[in-house]
């Protein structure tokens, strides 16, 4: 408990001079994501049920290849960005901050990993 | 975390039904959200019946009423009775406005009258708007000048003057920022749409020698950006403007001066 006036109480730690980066950066990924999720779910669909061939076949193609890496950096960007502010306007203290650092740490590991398997079968490894 | 049910000292129980006017043909039942501090009592709904022939046609008419001719403890905020004050803003059938420019024949069925949402409550319709009122004197609604005052007035052309218009006309009622889920999850942080309003009103002043300054003050991922331009604000203004545009206008103001 303490005795703040209310003043005190909406200026806080005042201004963070931070957010409009991640505001830019969340519609840059947006518009970006309509055309890379078509170009990358039609080549990914046609290989559904498609053999181990046809797929490699697929990612060392170097468009689709370069799509798919695109794609899926931008699809876990986008998405730590849109999840980190879900977890801001519902998650308060200890607990938001748990979920931040996971929800960066798990979106960058698997953005990676995802571009290590396209670069993979695109070099042919 | 977001609180989704209400403690139980603020679940709202069925009140006291009062007596319907003898011999009025045209009777509405308002079923209106009471509390009182010092009973220690749960909030409580009461249901009082108002002949309409007997009753002007506001919301904020029928209030009146019963206080003066029902019940006297009845507590509310009213001042103007024309919508230029602000006082009287409530939750009238489940949406925030000004008692005294709503209808009551735009209500269907019982008129039900709550008081502004997700604020706690002084008494009865009245709810403390202490932080609110913080909030918008934390974004300086006043011109703020470097360059020494002019022997007369600060000069201004027509269309400079009319970017103000859509903006000046807000009475401070809170129904907009009381209405805002974001508001509601992190008002304590979150400035709101009505502060927000009166920042963009001075960050277009073409007379404010303030407008960076006032951008650096709003940079900030919760007292700016949580607005998710739910539209909240927008549909409910008794007042007809758009707070949700302007703060777009300002999220667009903030780009701009990095690109």
């Amino acid at each position: 408990m303490s005795i703040l006036t209310s003043y005190k109480r909406v200026a806080g730690l005042g201004s963070a001079k931070e957010g409009t980066h991640h505001w830019w950066m969340q519609r840059l990924t947006a518009i970006a994501l309509v055309p890379l999720t078509i170009f990358f779910v039609v080549p990914f669909g046609s290989n559904l049920g498609a053999g181990h061939d046809a797929v490699v076949e697929t990612y060392t193609n170097p468009w689709n290849a370069v799509i798919a890496i695109l794609f899926i950096i931008t699809a876990f960007y986008h998405l730590m960005m849109g999840l980190q502010v879900v977890i801001e306007d519902y998650v308060h203290g200890k607990a938001g901050v748990v979920l931040l650092i996971a929800n960066t740490l798990l979106c960058w590991a698997l953005a990676i990993a995802g571009v290590f398997a396209v670069v993979k079968i695109a070099l042919g490894a | 975390m977001v609180q989704l049910t209400l403690p139980k000292n603020s679940q709202v129980k069925t009140g006291k039904t009062w007596p319907k006017p003898e011999g009025a043909t045209n009777v509405r039942a308002f079923r209106i959200y009471r509390w009182d501090p010092d009973s220690g009592d749960n909030p409580r709904i009461d249901t009082y019946h108002v002949d309409l022939d007997d009753c002007g046609p506001m919301v904020l008419d029928a209030l009146i009423k019963i206080k003066n001719e029902i019940d006297p403890t009845l507590t509310f905020r009213r001042s103007c009775r024309e919508g230029i004050c602000g006082s009287c803003a409530m939750n009238i059938d489940g949406g925030n406005t000004l008692a005294c420019t709503y209808g009551i024949d735009e209500v269907k069925g019982d008129v039900r009258v709550y008081p502004l949402p997700h604020m706690p409550v002084v008494k009865d319709l009245i709810p403390d708007l202490t932080h609110f009122y913080a909030q918008h004197a934390a974004v300086k609604p006043w011109l703020e000048t470097t360059t020494n005052e002019p022997q007369t007035e600060w000069r201004q052309t027509i269309e400079d003057r009319e970017k103000l218009d859509g903006l000046y006309e807000c009475v401070m009622c809170a129904c907009c920022s009381t209405s805002c889920p974001s508001y509601w999850w992190n008002g304590d942080r979150y400035l709101g749409p009505a502060a927000l309003l009166h920042a963009y009103r001075w960050i277009i002043d073409s007379r404010d020698e303030a407008t960076g300054e006032r951008l650096d003050d709003l940079e900030d991922p919760f007292k700016l950006y949580r607005c998710h331009t739910i539209m909240n604000c927008a549909k409910t203004c008794p007042k007809g403007l758009n707070p949700a545009k302007a703060i777009a206008e300002i999220k667009k103001k903030m780009v701009e001066r990095t690109l």
